[in-house]
């Protein structure tokens, strides 16, 4: 519908004014002057995402018109902050997002009949276990600050549990799409508490199972929640059980202080978020730098490009460290204050929202469970990592969904917007022709 | 499912809600407390990015000033000192691994321009950098550097030169001294100093033994409590029995039946003994706590590195009040266990040099913002009124005789009357002497000129075996000369 293209076209417009001013204000700051770089970078973003945006007018005519630019905005804002960094990092970056839309124009291109994801669930499903534990496969697994997250196969390095999240969302939607009804037909009340049925409470208990093994061996705290909670949450929208979340935070809990008293890594993670002032400049050094950052910012912040992120006269010790990936966040707080993190959370909200919008509009079980995980499993994403920068959870190594530094990141969240519009699209047309079948007064059941 | 759909979202919304709760606590309301911990060196760094206000003396001689160093991001400031020692104090040092000291550290929210908070909220919306105020001081530096070499000359001690009828500091020098350039590499080596210890300001935080110069204290309490009159006569013989001590005058001297002129210009022992003892101790510790005794001086500097002055008890750690026992007698001739820093006494001449009324003694003068608008002015305040006009008279009657005629005669300076009080205290085996047998602690203070002060000061030196009027009025004529050739 070209009324909503045309409303994904304006709202381009403020996107890229803001990468325009961003850059302006980071080339001010460090120069002193303003060249005409900063409207070239401006000019050429707009440009990539008016390709986009065309590319979207042609494809997905009906798609929400919001997702695409609030997207960008994200994008726009994360490729200003890690300029402000390093130069060249948001090169590597900008290069990410080219190439990640590139993955969305084809996903978009190859998979609009999605419902084939549903008939390789098992395979998908077995792919995202293995990018999970590729991390810890001799030889091309990586470890970074003694998390498992990174695996490096020759030159290009890449983080498998960012792609591992849309194979896992894919399968539990299909899953529960299936089962679903058994599940809540099956359940039983066992001392007021509504269980399960045995039968059916294996695979439940295999996921569980699977996030704990996830949490020994990648000990990463953060992408465990990340993937249990999403799977709590597709199956509380799937069986409309309250009681099987309680059951499954439970089991979680139960597991994980299980797994933080024995695993000492995770167990010093866990340590450093409940006393960080223990150890100051070892174990407890990013946290306390992340607040300590934030602290400075106030209301307003201290202005783009002017947060110290090195020691100064000692450009290679870190005063905030990881400021392009996991403290991104603190460095915003730092630079745009309170108000500009109130900005940024606010944005993920609005997509958020509109993700939720795509799955309420949806008309079968698997479009709406698929929109529902993917949209779940990117708002946990950034809560995850800025509870941790905040101290509301224990600080690990998740990304900030577009924003932060990092390849994979960009390129799985912009798969994982493909699917969302594909579903959207197909949503939105059958409301429209719905709607337009009961103008001209046809039955409605002629629709399926 | 969409009844859980939107439940999710609303437990999402949440989920966000506590984000921005706890990054406005850490952002906002619990700032302030996270900039003040310790392991914090955010604001540190961040203050050596700020172009740290210049230090200026009265006459335009920079004191202090920030270098650019590095570019970009790393761009800092590292403080500079183009007069190097001379005003190693009160100036203090201000570096970002070494922290900061003295005047550096007590104007620290004007020099960086945290001065009002509204200022730097307007000033972060509109984009405007920090950038620091400058000070100018009443500091002079002619004078400093007389008193610095006088200072060197004689050995350890400190000289304080105010302007009696605003409290304008002119003089606060220290010796040994350092410079304060070379802290980044020395701080270490020079903490660890045992004697001769350079970091330590003789003229504020050390106290010594007062000695006769006590005595105008003395006399003022006996003058403004009616004890005595300027015609009053006491009885001097050549010595008293105190406590069970002798008390006795240089070589014994019996002076018989004299007034005060004739005792201070004598610096006579046994007179002011009787003269401390009919006046007793409430009104001479009342008197005493006026000029300022008792408290930490009001001068711009940090508390912590001020030291009071008074009757000190070295067993309890704590300076002794109007009703703690005290040997009286000596008190009111400056020994028993009487310490007072060179700021002090100062501060003692200073109010009887300005009829009466001790003003606040203030190194700062003015305070220039970056356009070099005058944002704040030192606005001269009384600090206490310890005598009256009558008895400061009276006082500086006397005291001109002890340089006229008396213990203080190389005070004397040609064409101008001057008002003064030696003293002598004696220190043995004081361990920053080295432990010699024969050390004193030699004092002069006055003001000059008598009938229309301008300038009141203290001098003092440490370790040296010769008396308050041979080695501390000359430091005092030298310096008071200074001050008046630049009026």
């Amino acid at each position: 519908m070209t009324r909503d293209r045309n409303r994904e076209m304006l709202a381009l417009i403020p996107v890229a004014l803001l990468l325009t001013a961003g850059f302006a204000a980071v080339f001010a700051q460090e120069n002193s002057k303003l060249g005409n770089l900063s409207l070239t970078y401006g000019a050429y973003f707009f440009a990539v995402c008016l390709a986009t945006h065309i590319y979207l007018r042609i494809r997905l005519p009906h798609a929400d018109p919001y997702l695409f630019p609030l997207m960008a905005v994200l994008t726009a804002f994360g490729l200003v902050m890690i300029y402000r960094i390093d130069e060249s990092l948001a090169r590597d970056q900008a290069n990410w997002f080219v190439f990640g839309l590139i993955l969305f124009a084809l996903t978009i291109q190859f998979l609009r009949d999605y419902e084939v994801l549903e008939r390789y669930r098992y395979i998908i499903a077995t792919i995202g276990i293995l990018l999970l534990l590729a991390p810890r496969l001799p030889g091309i697994g990586e470890q970074v600050n003694g998390a498992y997250l990174g695996v490096k196969i020759g030159p290009i390095s890449f983080q498998p549990a960012e792609f591992a999240k849309l194979a896992i969302v894919v399968f539990l939607a299909s899953y529960l799409r299936e089962n679903r009804e058994v599940l809540i037909v099956g359940a039983r009340r066992v001392l007021g508490v509504t269980l399960p049925p045995i039968k059916h409470f294996g695979p439940m208990l295999v996921v569980w199972g699977a996030t704990m093994l996830l949490l020994v061996f990648i000990r990463d705290l953060g992408s465990s929640l990340m993937f249990f909670a999403a799977f709590l949450a597709l199956l509380y929208v799937a069986t409309g059980r309250f009681s099987f979340v309680v059951i499954g935070m439970a089991l979680f809990l139960l597991g994980s202080w299980f797994i933080v008293s024995t695993v000492p890594h995770v167990h010093d993670r866990v340590e450093v978020w409940l006393h960080p002032y223990h150890d100051p400049t070892e174990s407890g050094y990013q946290i306390l730098q992340s607040i300590f950052a934030q602290a400075d910012g106030g209301l307003f912040g201290k202005g783009f490009g002017q947060g110290l992120i090195t020691i100064p006269g000692h450009p290679n010790n870190a005063l905030l460290p990881a400021a392009q990936t996991d403290t991104i966040y603190s460095l915003i707080v730092n630079e745009l204050g309170l108000f500009g993190a109130c900005g940024l959370i606010a944005t993920y909200l609005l997509i958020t929202a509109r993700g939720f919008k795509v799955a309420l509009l949806a008309n079968d079980g698997f479009s709406k469970l698929l929109a529902t995980g993917l949209t779940a499993v990117f708002a946990i994403q950034a809560f995850v990592i800025i509870g941790g920068v905040t101290r509301v959870i224990p600080l690990t190594g998740v990304t900030l969904p577009f924003v932060s530094y990092g390849g994979s990141s960009i390129v799985a969240n912009f798969v994982l917007l493909a699917l969302l519009l594909l579903v959207s699209d197909r949503a939105r047309r059958e409301a429209e022709e719905g709607a337009s079948r009961a103008e001209r007064g046809e039955p409605l059941g002629a629709l399926t | 499912m969409n009844r859980q759909i939107i439940k999710l979202f609303g437990f999402i919304v949440v989920l966000f809600a506590i984000l921005i709760g706890f990054t406005s606590w850490w952002s906002v309301f619990d700032a302030k407390a996270l900039k003040e911990q310790n392991v914090n060196k955010r604001p540190l760094f961040e203050q050596q990015q700020i172009p740290r206000g210049r230090i200026l003396a009265a006459d335009g001689t920079v004191i202090a000033k920030s270098i650019p160093k590095g570019k970009g991001t790393g761009k800092r400031y590292v403080r500079h000192y183009p007069t190097g020692a001379l005003f190693g104090h009160p100036i203090g040092y201000s570096f970002m691994e070494q922290g900061q000291t003295e005047f550096e550290q007590y104007h620290n929210a004007e020099l960086t321009g945290e001065e009002s908070e509204f200022g730097s909220i307007l000033g972060e919306l509109t984009g405007q950098k920090q950038e620091g105020e400058q000070i100018v001081t009443s500091l002079d530096p002619k004078a400093q550097e007389v008193a610095m070499g006088d200072l060197e000359a004689a050995g350890y001690g400190a000289v304080v030169a105010i302007d009696p009828s605003t409290g304008a500091v002119k003089v606060l020098a220290s010796n040994p001294g350092y410079n304060p350039n070379r802290i980044p590499d020395k701080l270490k080596e020079w903490n660890q100093q045992k004697v001769r210890t350079p970091l330590y300001n003789r003229a504020t935080q050390a106290s010594f033994p007062p000695g006769s110069t006590f005595k105008v204290v003395t006399a003022a309490a006996g003058l403004e409590s009616g004890v005595i009159t300027p015609e009053t006569t006491i009885n001097a013989p050549g010595s008293i029995t105190d406590e069970g001590h002798e008390l006795a005058n240089d070589y014994n001297q019996d002076w018989g039946s004299i007034s005060l002129d004739t005792a201070l210009t004598n610096s006579v022992n046994t007179w002011f003994a009787q003269l401390g003892q009919k006046v007793g101790q409430d009104d001479l510790f009342a008197t005493m706590e006026k000029f300022g005794f008792n408290s930490k001086p009001p001068i711009d500097l940090p508390e912590e590195e001020l030291s009071k002055s008074g009757v000190y008890d070295y067993e309890s750690g704590t300076y002794l009040g109007r009703n703690d026992p005290v040997d009286l007698a000596r008190v009111a001739i400056g020994q028993e266990r009487l310490l007072a820093t060179p700021l002090q006494i100062a501060m003692v001449a200073a109010a009887v040099a300005n009829g009466g009324k001790l003003m606040k003694p203030q190194i700062w003068k003015r305070v220039v913002n970056v356009d070099g608008g005058v944002t704040k002015k030192m606005d001269p305040t009384v600090y206490s009124e310890p005598i009256s006009g009558k008895t400061a008279e009276e006082l500086t009657t006397a005291m001109e005789g002890v340089v006229d005629e008396g213990t203080g005669t190389n005070a004397a300076i040609s064409g101008v009357p001057v008002a003064g009080k030696t003293g002598t205290a004696e220190t043995p085996n004081n361990k920053e002497c080295g432990g010699g047998e024969a050390e004193n602690q030699a004092w002069f203070m006055g003001f000059a000129p008598a009938d229309h002060p301008k300038i009141a000061i203290a001098a003092t030196v440490s370790c040296t075996e010769q008396f308050g009027g041979d080695v501390a009025a000359p430091i005092f004529r030298d310096v008071a000369e200074a001050i008046l050739a630049g009026e």
